[in-house]
């Protein structure tokens, strides 16, 4: 470890409520958490954080948890959540943090399988949710809410205000002095402290179970590597089922002692970005594609004059950052056209954005495309590619600054090694593999190897540098009948560049051209759609309209002009629905599940090779409250026209 | 409790009296001796057709009206002559059947103006600011403040209310009328021109307020599902006069209310609802 670091002040081996006991006594005074509420931010300082675990740790107490225990939290990033999660590990037990978005059945089944006895709820919605279910969880003792709203005259005996808890904690206090500080005491590193359970691209989730080591070391290291300090400004917005939040918001921020903020709501989280000015920050590639896609949109609405500066700038930053990349020094031209896109265009992007006082910020969680990685950067936000899985409690590397390369995921952390099997799958060894898969003995098995290195199912090499690449995952990267090897997952981030491409799912494993399905994204295409005086009813009556499939054409023709030929979309298809986590399409972090959507859309896989010229497919939706229905159409596929490719290739034409 | 305004006194009691009131516009009987009497604490609809009367009622009891006869005692006091300002310093708040926001105000703004009936400034030490006004400004605006948490308008907050969607304003004016702390809210179609979805919410803030702090509620609305729903106790208008009354089980199955309010054959859809 370098020696610029906090970090190497964390006890080794200390637990998180150790980390935060300490926090409590060496910076008292310092913001641990600020919460956007009443339109005005507040402060929790370490002691307040400590205070607030340690009383609602002897309200669980007073409840019967015990070491061993689990507690679930739903909702938002919220203070009381974290104070729970951290009350709960206090007295040894596990915190099991739940996607608030899910629907009754996949929160059944977690709470169920983890054997939850206490929920927090963060309101109505949660709680109701949670009653709805509660035949069903036979562990369930206990629901505590945080916001009172709307629950006054809800009368049941397993449901508790969090006031209430704290009440209760004061009268166990009195009788038994010192409980949470023994068993905080009594904290080894070796327990296990959280169940994170895995979206799943391929199943039903798994509990992936990571002790307080597990999640310590591999944060103590990245702080090290990335000299990250006591003095950061994180804003929390992501779910907190999420391993990347309890890595940052839990993990990073005990250690480190910085301050993490949680926003207003979901949907004041750009503005609450951009007031606070967060100094670092984590997001999956989907938050970079939406911004992108948001600034384009402000663009496209801008006069014509502001968006021809807009465009010169952007190539201006494009071209200077590819003459550093390549090493090559930027000609005094670029350089100077640079300096002043700095003040007219790039600053100002980067302070709407709220990434203004940004020293780095990361994606990570899935790949993200090279040209909106590239986009970023050349307009002066540091951002970097990390790499890493659940079962490593979330990070095993990292981009340094100097060597930011929107091909790699960077280097393995110090404490770590990577290696590449045989079958070209990675393979890494770091104190952050988990404990094992929750009550599934064999999978466990199966997810690491002999030597005890855990198998991440990507496949991927090392580059000369050192840097880890990552490719696909290992079981998506296919064939074409030709032997054209092909990445899926490479186009679709080629295609979602495009902001008018929501999502796209590739097909071509052992078949002869590539396809795409696409969902467009209803907030640009719509506006594009304004913009062409293009009357439309619905959603699905847009996807289907002929200038809207035009517009597609045009986008993935752009995208073909960069790819061989071999891996050219062929022909396409734009589906009347997006992809919805609640139909099982996508998992709760949005990655796509291939198979499953596959084998749902087998009709329109098999129209695109059997040359159909349209599909009939009957897709099953799922709403919020899991009620479900049919959604019956018909849809055209479309041919690419192969474009100038008959001039070059007369064989083809032939 | 984290909200700042607490229920006025303990539920139960007659809160609003009307008794007999009448309202003519030249020929025209607007409102014909109309009575109704509403419990504290309780939610209580007025429905009938266009042009029963509903909304003089309402404008009467809000002032802006002076019955022609008949009585309004609120809280043991006769208010049938007290001018508009005078009712809403008693504790009546209400919204308007069509949406009378400032458009060029932001969100906050319209709001905090609902609470100008509550501030105690004078014009001087306004002026001065410092001292009485700030510390009287900090406390309206932190009850303000409560309000959008409460309706969920945090991300509007400095938006401009003629900006807004529709369903929005109407939530809007709700956060206005109940900045004023009322203890008895009229509410002039609260729902009208909204979508199913719109309409729950409306309907989940009004169950939220009456529990929360035990606001009165009188609200007119269409809506036969919803008024059945939520309500305690509906009054049934036609033509000025008051033709049925009681809890919405017994309105329903009135035939009276059949016959006058929705037409012989529409029975069904009463029920159904």
């Amino acid at each position: 470890m370098t020696g610029a670091s906090r970090a190497e002040q964390a006890p080794e081996g200390a637990t998180l409520p150790q980390l935060l006991r300490r926090n409590a006594e060496t910076m008292a005074a310092r913001p641990a958490l600020r919460e956007k509420d009443r339109g005005i931010w507040q402060t929790y300082s370490w002691k307040d954080y400590w205070e607030q675990a340690r009383g609602f740790a002897l309200g669980l107490a007073a409840a019967g948890f015990k070491k061993g225990d689990k507690l679930s939290v739903i909702g938002e990033n919220r203070p009381r959540l974290y104070f729970a999660q951290l009350a709960a590990q206090s007295l040894g037990g596990i915190a099991v943090p739940v996607y608030q978005d899910a629907i009754a059945s996949e929160l059944a089944f977690v709470l169920d399988h983890a054997e939850t006895s206490v929920v927090i709820a963060e309101d109505q919605e949660q709680v109701d949710k949670v009653i709805s279910l509660q035949s069903r969880l036979p562990q369930l003792k206990l629901i505590v809410y945080d916001d009172p709203r709307g629950l006054l005259n809800y009368d049941f005996q397993f449901l508790q205000s969090f006031e209430a808890m704290l009440a209760a904690g004061r009268d166990f206090a009195a009788a038994h002095p010192g409980y949470v500080e023994a068993a905080v005491e009594a904290g080894r590193p070796d327990d296990l402290a959280l169940f994170s359970y895995t979206s799943g691209t391929t199943s039903r989730p798994k509990g992936v179970m990571l002790s307080h080591s597990n999640l310590l070391m591999p944060a103590a290291s990245f702080a090290a590597s990335e000299k990250l300090t006591a003095n950061e400004d994180h804003l929390a917005y992501l779910p907190m089922a999420w391993i990347g939040t309890s890595l940052v918001s839990i993990a990073l921020h005990l250690t480190l002692g910085f301050t993490c903020n949680f926003p207003e709501k979901p949907e004041t989280v750009s503005r609450d970005l951009r007031e606070l000015g967060p100094t670092i920050g984590l997001a999956p590639p989907r938050f970079w594609e939406n911004t992108l896609t948001a600034v384009l949109v402000r663009v496209a609405d801008a006069t014509p004059m502001k968006r021809r500066i807009f465009e010169y700038f952007r190539a201006v930053a494009e071209q200077a950052d590819q003459y550093k990349a390549a090493g090559k020094p930027v000609p005094a031209n670029i350089a100077l056209a640079r300096r002043l896109g700095e003040i007219v265009v790039y600053a100002p992007i980067r302070d709407q954005l709220g990434w203004r006082r940004a020293r780095v910020v990361y994606t990570g969680g899935a790949s993200l495309g090279a040209d909106v990685f590239r986009f970023f950067r050349a307009i002066g936000i540091n951002l970097k590619q990390v790499y890493g899985a659940t079962e490593l409690s979330g990070l095993c590397s990292v981009q340094p600054d100097a060597e930011v390369d929107p091909d790699t995921v960077g280097r393995i952390l110090a404490g770590m090694e990577a290696r590449i099997a045989e079958d070209g799958e990675v393979e890494v060894r770091s104190a952050g593999i988990f404990k094992g898969y929750y009550k599934q003995a064999e999978t466990t098995g199966e997810a690491l190897t002999e030597d005890g290195w855990l198998k991440t199912g990507d496949a991927g090499f090392i580059d000369k540098r050192g840097h880890l690449v990552i490719i696909d995952r290992a079981k998506d990267v296919g064939r074409l009948d030709d032997g054209t090897s092909f990445a899926p997952q490479y186009l679709e981030n080629k295609l979602k560049f495009s902001p008018y491409i929501g999502e796209a799912v590739v097909f071509g494993d052992a078949r002869p051209f590539v396809t795409a399905m696409l969902a467009i994204d209803p907030s640009t295409v719509g506006k594009w759609a304004e913009r062409q005086n293009l009357a439309y009813t619905s959603f699905q009556d847009l996807c289907a309209r002929p200038e809207v499939l035009g517009l597609v054409r045009e986008e993935i023709h752009k995208c073909n002009a960069v790819l061989p030929a071999e891996t050219r979309i062929r022909r396409f298809l734009v589906l009347n629905k997006e992809f919805d986590a609640d139909d099982d399409e996508i998992t709760r972090t949005r990655k796509i599940r291939r198979g499953f959507v596959a084998e749902k859309y087998a009709a329109v896989v098999e129209g695109f090779y059997g040359g159909a010229a349209e599909v009939e497919i009957s897709a099953e939706i799922t709403f919020e409250d899991g009620r479900k229905a049919r959604l019956e159409s018909c849809l055209a596929i479309e041919d690419v026209e192969p474009a100038r490719q008959a001039e070059r290739e007369p064989a083809y034409a032939a | 409790m984290a909200f700042g305004a607490t229920p006025s006194e303990t539920p139960g009691g007659v809160q609003l009296a009307v008794t007999g009131v009448s309202k003519r516009f030249g020929g025209v009987r607007a409102v014909e001796e109309v009575s109704i009497s509403v419990e504290r604490g309780k939610i209580a609809a007025i429905i009938g057709p266009n042009g029963a009367g509903k909304t003089s009622l309402l404008n009467m009891i809000s002032g802006f009206y002076r019955p022609d006869g008949g009585s309004i005692v609120f809280e043991g006091r006769d208010i049938s002559r007290a001018r508009p300002s005078e009712v809403a310093e008693l504790g009546i708040a209400r919204t308007f059947q069509n949406i009378a926001l400032f458009g060029g105000m932001t969100v906050l703004d319209n709001i905090m103006l609902g609470r100008h009936v509550r501030m105690k400034s004078g014009v001087l030490s306004s002026i001065i600011y410092w001292g009485l006004a700030q510390r009287e400004e900090i406390a309206h605006r932190a009850r303000a403040e409560e309000l959008i948490e409460f309706l969920e308008l945090q991300d509007l907050r400095k938006q401009q209310t003629s900006a807004l969607a529709y369903g929005l304003r109407k939530r809007v004016e709700l956060a206005r009328a109940l900045a004023l702390d009322p203890k008895l809210l009229l509410l002039d179609e609260p729902m009208g021109g909204m979508n199913q979805e719109e309409k729950e919410d409306i309907a989940r803030y009004v169950i939220d307020v009456n529990e929360q702090w035990g606001t009165t509620i009188i609200l007119i609305e269409h809506d036969m599902a919803v008024v059945m729903d939520i309500s305690d106790q509906v009054t049934v208008l036609d033509r000025g006069r008051k033709i049925a009354e009681g809890t919405p089980a017994e309105v329903q199955s009135d035939p009276e209310v059949i016959r006058a309010y929705l037409g012989g054959h529409h029975g069904d859809r009463v029920r159904a609802a």
